[in-house]
């Protein structure tokens, strides 16, 4: 595992010091084909949210900085990063200053201004727009152009981490002059320009067709002269992930495929082929078993699985949540689903390094015995049938997830390691569409959670995770008062985890907010709200012909293919 | 069914003997259905009294014996969890074989109900089509779905989380695929209706349901038996379906078409995986087939005279 | 005949709108949703957001019945407007927009429609071609080799799923062969001899899953329906009347066996349409099915409305084509 690691990161390496003796020519490489097998529907992020239009649109249009493969900011479109040495931020963190790139050019041959970087903001805050990306542009009060090369954004209260808007592949910067008439409402309407955004990135969209494949051509106007070393760009869509893998792997149709989860074994053996490799980033995607701290037996009805039906009989013991986790063999999952695109962790915020706790490795080796004991002390008493039974309450959990042969081979052996313990489990999978899709109607999805444990990954935008550990509030857990619509899915609720929360939203000294969100993570694997799996990585293929591939867990994949060239 | 040989027409030349054993004589001579039959019972004596041979939980994970070939102790291999795949083809066949023939026959109940009466009573031809091109029409995802999010809670709750699940496929399985049949057997029962013996039964004052029971259906029985074979195969199928788009059973009950689905990406690593749930379902399929030739030839009036 | 057939036809509107109405109340009981795509890290009030933009937040009835005027009263305009270069108002009706990707539906279909035509329907008739000659054959020949081996194959043929012989066939002849490519390009124009070779060898591979599944499953159907009347007494006259044998078969007996399969072979046309969901998706051809399929899964009612209502209006069409075929078969076949 470790040693695969290493040899991964020596990969990386190589290429960037390749990446260096750059190719001098723009588009003397001719097409780069690569296959998305989630198809892309439009190639504007502020109508659809959805990672791969985010990904795919990202080769055109920029934002002004973007996080690296390291989870470093990096400037793109400004000159430096603004923080408060350098005077970008000001000294009461109540606005920030963004310094433009000058003679930089739209793909039409227009002047890039500081009014587009205006524009963009008040697009994506108009009413009635429904912009996928609202949330990364919360606390601003005001973005102006002081001149044609400087933007200052006004936050309406202090911001102790202000890189959201403009920062990263999800806010990028659209043009003003092809936008103008489709604010608010005529979002939708404006077709042509949402299959066809006019950016700052190395490439044009020539041709779009929604749900299926995309051309791209090099952008003549593009900052670097000798980028990008690609002529054109076919972007398909549509399929299966093993199929994809398939087609850079073994029949060597395609340059690279994103998002290959499929079981390791497969992708090994077409690896063997050699005629590519597999590219694995770690952002901070986490697989996490939830327990649900309140009762959900369907004879409550209607009060299922919220704070009037009460405290879960059985998962509100402290003892049985962590037998649960001490159960699991992490290595066991992670060898069977995950491979060299997961490993064991028992964070909630696994990464970046800084935020990475050690706290909780307890968790790590499995503890069969261990957790035996804890139960039995704790007056859970095997039954003839071999499940453990207090007062008539039995621990046999209904286990839901969503469909996805990983997630119920992981079904399975957890299954297997409960029943170690004497907890009986009921699996149950439910169509990701219906799972995810939180209808209020549904009795299936992840927020009503009908079910006493359940298992999902989730992560956080960019690299810092003040946003993501406030879902764990009080006032987050879902219930029918807001529409189902909380994200305290295991709704946690402990004011001591309030208080430190706040305090990290107060706090602007980057060590400081990394203690304290460590403490808040291991506050939450230590009183059992969920149980962490999996640290997921994403994985994706590359032919052995294609150059300069630095996979990116904290932004877009495709994020400097700008620099991507063939060997030759 | 069995009095069809009475119908005054075809009065056979053979001696008036027990109409059983002249059918099953009949049914003996086709070859073919004969050899259908033995692979049937053949199919279904492996898959219920195997287990009790090869007495392996199919449930049990080794994770250490993973991906593994045909052994002594696995013959079928193992899956990538290290389950056996003996004992998961017998299990999963116990449930493929019910779903399907139950299903199937759900369907051809419904189909053969709605095409009959569609075709025979004029009236209620119009209204009985209408559904049938309303059902054809309806997206079947979404209407999985809303009956999965109805039903499936009160029928766990009632039979069981196994019993109800299984109930619920069935139901789903027959109400979403008997309109071909209805089609079918409608526009054959328009043609049968009007050949000289279903009008000399009718002006002999017979009762219309015996017209249809004695000179209707046996004549349109060759549609139906080909609908019922197929039908099968369509529902097994089907059921794999489900279980991918997570509306069927729970991933810890094996099925016949969830192996294969399963097994299909493993194709280049563990072939043994999709070889055999493969073979069964053909196998169950084509046995089916002769034996539906078989009872059909048997049946058939025609066929008894020469 | 004429009478019955314009009688359906007119009978034929309300009925599509009974089942226009049935079908936007099961996508609207259905849960599903379109935000249910978007990744977990944008919040429940932005989705409410989208949602609302979408018109989401309206009564079911008032978006049904814009649909119906989107449907029946602006697309029908437009493509008048696009045929005769005429100007109705002032242009600005809102047309099916879909929700995932924001453009007007109908564009979406006619972009689809090439590849599933090619696909889809080049497979329905070499199906249907291949078909009726092996189903005659068979049942000519009951129990000869030629019989058992069609029936061996069509049962194998049936019973194993598409997306399993997919998978199989792009293993065996791309991964190892490298004879076909297993990725259909839909940008792929056949203007000269080389495009055309390539449009034939990346059709190759999904033509061939789809026409094993229908051969297998129409010739069944004629195979039965033949048996059934090469034992009755008209044909034993027609040879006692030494009328030569292929006219007995082609002439008296195909053709009074062609019921079944002229039902069966309706039933299937629509479904050209509808696409075929497994195989365009294991050789991402994208065609309508993919278009429907990726719709269902994310929740996107206008598009899901649209193409299922196209595809409702087909099977009626088609019904009625298949039962005005029965009374020209079968004159005894009588409506009114």
């Amino acid at each position: 595992m470790k040693r695969r690691n290493i040899l991964l990161a020596s990969v990386v390496a190589a290429f960037a010091m390749a990446g260096s003796a750059a190719h001098a020519e723009r588009g003397g490489d001719g097409e780069l084909k690569i296959l998305f097998w989630q198809a892309v529907s439009t190639l504007n992020p502020y109508l659809s949210g959805g990672t791969k239009e985010v990904y795919s649109s990202s080769m055109v249009i920029e934002p002004l900085a973007r996080y690296d493969e390291t989870g470093k900011l990096v400037p793109t479109l400004v000159t430096e990063i603004p923080t408060l040495e350098n005077g970008g931020i000001a000294p009461d963190m109540t606005s920030m200053v963004w310094k433009l790139k000058p003679d930089l050019k739209w793909s039409d041959g227009t002047d890039f201004t500081a009014d587009d970087v205006v524009f963009t903001w008040k697009y994506c805050t108009a009413p009635d727009g429904g912009c996928a990306q609202k949330a990364q542009y919360e606390g601003i009060k005001s973005v102006e152009a002081v001149d044609p090369h400087t933007v200052k954004m006004t936050f309406t209260e202090p911001k102790y981490y202000p890189y959201g808007a403009f920062v990263g592949g999800q806010s990028p910067i659209i043009q003003k002059a092809q936008f103008k008439d489709c604010v608010g409402a005529a979002a939708p309407g404006c077709t042509s320009a949402n299959f066809g955004p006019i950016g700052t990135g190395p490439f044009v969209v020539k041709e779009f067709k929604p749900n299926d494949v995309i051309t791209f051509t090099a952008n003549k106007n593009y900052r670097d002269p000798a980028k990008p070393a690609f002529a054109t760009v076919t972007l398909k869509g549509g399929g299966d992930a093993v199929s994809a893998a398939r087609a850079v792997l073994e029949t060597g149709e395609y340059d690279y495929a994103w998002n290959m989860q499929v079981e390791p074994e497969i992708l090994a053996t077409m690896v063997a082929a050699g005629k590519g490799e597999l590219v694995t980033a770690f952002g901070s995607q986490v697989e996490r078993i939830n327990l649900n701290h309140y009762a959900v037996d369907p004879s409550l009805g209607e009060k299922r699985s919220t704070k009037e039906a009460g405290p879960h009989p059985a998962l509100s013991d402290p003892a049985v949540r962590r037998a649960l986790s001490m159960a699991i063999d992490r290595d066991v999952i992670n060898e069977a689903g995950y491979g060299a695109a997961g490993k064991p962790t028992c964070n909630i915020v696994p990464g970046p390094e800084v935020y990475a706790s050690t706290a909780n490795d307890w968790c790590l080796k499995p503890d069969v015995d261990g957790a035996n004991k804890l139960l039995d002390e704790a007056g859970w008493v095997k039954g003839s049938d071999g499940i453990r039974a207090k007062n008539g309450v039995k621990l046999s959990f209904l286990y839901q997830t969503s469909t996805n042969s990983v997630r119920q081979a992981t079904q399975a052996l957890v299954k297997d390691m409960w029943a170690q313990i004497g907890v009986a489990a009921e699996l149950r999978n439910i169509s990701a569409s219906v799972f995810f899709g939180g209808d209020p109607a549904s009795p299936d999805t992840f927020q009503k959670f009908y079910a006493d444990v359940e298992m999902y990954t989730n992560n956080f935008d960019g690299t810092d995770p003040e946003k993501y550990l406030a879902e764990w509030l009080c006032n987050q857990i879902p219930a029918p008062s807001n529409g189902w619509q909380g994200q305290n899915m295991p709704r946690y609720c402990n004011p001591e985890y309030e208080k430190l929360v706040t305090e990290l939203s107060k706090t602007a000294d980057l060590a400081k907010r990394a203690e304290i969100a460590k403490k808040a993570n291991d506050m939450l694997t230590e009183e059992g709200a969920h149980i962490p799996l999996i640290y997921r990585g994403q994985v994706s293929a590359r032919s052995a012909t294609l150059e300069g591939v630095k996979i990116n867990g904290w932004d877009s994949e495709l994020w400097n293919v700008a620099d991507w060239s063939r060997k030759k | 069914m069995t009095d069809v040989a009475a119908i005054p027409s075809t009065v056979s030349t053979t001696p008036p003997r027990s109409l059983m054993a002249a059918t099953w004589r009949q049914f003996r001579a086709h070859r073919g259905g004969f050899a259908g039959l033995i692979v049937f019972v053949a199919i279904l004596l492996i898959v219920f009294i195997g287990p009790l041979i090869h007495s392996v939980d199919p449930n049990k994970i080794d994770i250490r014996a993973k991906n593994q070939g045909p052994s002594l102790l696995h013959p079928f291999g193992t899956d990538n969890l290290g389950h056996d795949m003996l004992a998961q083809v017998m299990a999963g066949g116990r449930i493929s074989l019910a779903v399907g023939i139950t299903a199937m026959l759900l369907a051809l109940f419904l189909g053969t109900l709605v095409g009959v009466t569609s075709g025979y009573f004029r009236r209620l031809d119009g209204p009985l089509m209408r559904l049938t091109d309303l059902f054809l029409a309806l997206p079947l995802l979404p209407l999985l779905l809303v009956i999965i999010m109805l039903f499936r809670d009160t029928l766990r709750s009632y039979f069981g989380p196994e019993t109800g699940i299984f109930i619920l496929i069935v139901f789903v399985i027959g109400v979403t695929s008997w309109m071909h049949t209805a089609r079918i057997v409608r526009g054959d029962v328009l043609a049968v209706k009007r050949l000289e013996f279903v009008m000399a039964a009718k002006s002999s004052g017979m009762r219309e349901y015996r017209i249809i029971l004695k000179h209707i259906l046996p004549n349109v029985m060759s549609s139906i038996m080909v609908s019922a074979t197929l039908g099968i195969a369509s529902a097994i199928i089907t059921e794999s379906a489900l279980s991918f788009l997570g509306l069927g059973f729970p991933s810890d009950f094996p099925t016949w078409g969830r192996l294969l689905f399963d097994g299909a990406s493993f194709l280049q690593i563990t072939p043994s995986r999709v070889l055999w749930p493969g073979l069964a379902i053909s196998l169950t399929v084509l046995s089916v087939n002769y034996l539906g030739d078989a009872v059909r030839d048997a049946l058939d009036p025609r066929m008894l005279k020469s | 005949m004429f009478k019955f057939t314009l009688r359906r036809l007119f009978f034929a509107v309300p009925t599509l709108l009974v089942i226009s109405f049935v079908i936007f109340a099961l996508l609207d009981l259905a849960p599903n949703n379109p935000t249910g795509d978007l990744p977990l890290t944008i919040p429940p009030e932005v989705r409410e957001q989208i949602r609302a933009a979408l018109g989401l937040d309206q009564p079911f009835l008032i978006r049904y019945l814009r649909w119906l005027h989107q449907f029946f009263i602006n697309e029908p305009l437009n493509i008048l407007e696009q045929i005769t270069g005429w100007q109705f108002g002032d242009g600005h009706r809102l047309r099916v927009l879909s929700w995932a990707t924001r453009s007007p539906v109908v564009d979406l279909v006619v972009q689809r429609m090439p590849q599933t035509l090619w696909v889809v329907g080049l497979s329905y008739l070499f199906g249907v071609l291949l078909a009726i000659p092996i189903g005659v054959l068979s049942a000519y020949k009951q129990y000869s080799i030629f019989d058992q081996i069609g029936t061996f194959i069509s049962m194998v043929g049936y019973s194993v799923p598409t997306f399993f012989t997919g998978v199989l066939l792009i293993v065996v002849f791309s991964s190892y062969l490298h004879w076909f490519p297993s990725v259909y390009d839909t940008n792929l124009r056949v203007t000269d001899w080389s495009s055309l070779m390539a449009q034939i060898k990346q059709m190759f591979l999904p033509v061939m899953v789809l026409t094993l599944y229908n051969v297998s499953h129409i010739s069944r159907f004629v195979r039965a329906s033949m048996l059934d009347n090469l034992h009755q007494d008209y044909v034993r006259t027609a040879r006692a009347k030494g009328v030569k044998e292929k006219t007995v078969l082609l002439v008296h007996v195909l053709r009074n066996s062609l019921i079944p399969v002229v039902t069966v072979i309706a039933l299937g046309v629509p479904t050209i349409f509808s696409g075929a969901i497994i195989t365009e998706q294991v050789f991402r051809v994208n065609g309508l099915g993919q278009l429907l399929i990726v719709a269902v899964q994310g929740g996107d009612i206008p598009m899901v409305q649209t193409l299922t209502f196209i595809f409702a209006v087909l099977i009626v069409l088609f019904n009625l084509i298949a039962d005005v075929l029965y009374g020209i078969l079968d004159p005894r076949i009588r409506y009114d």
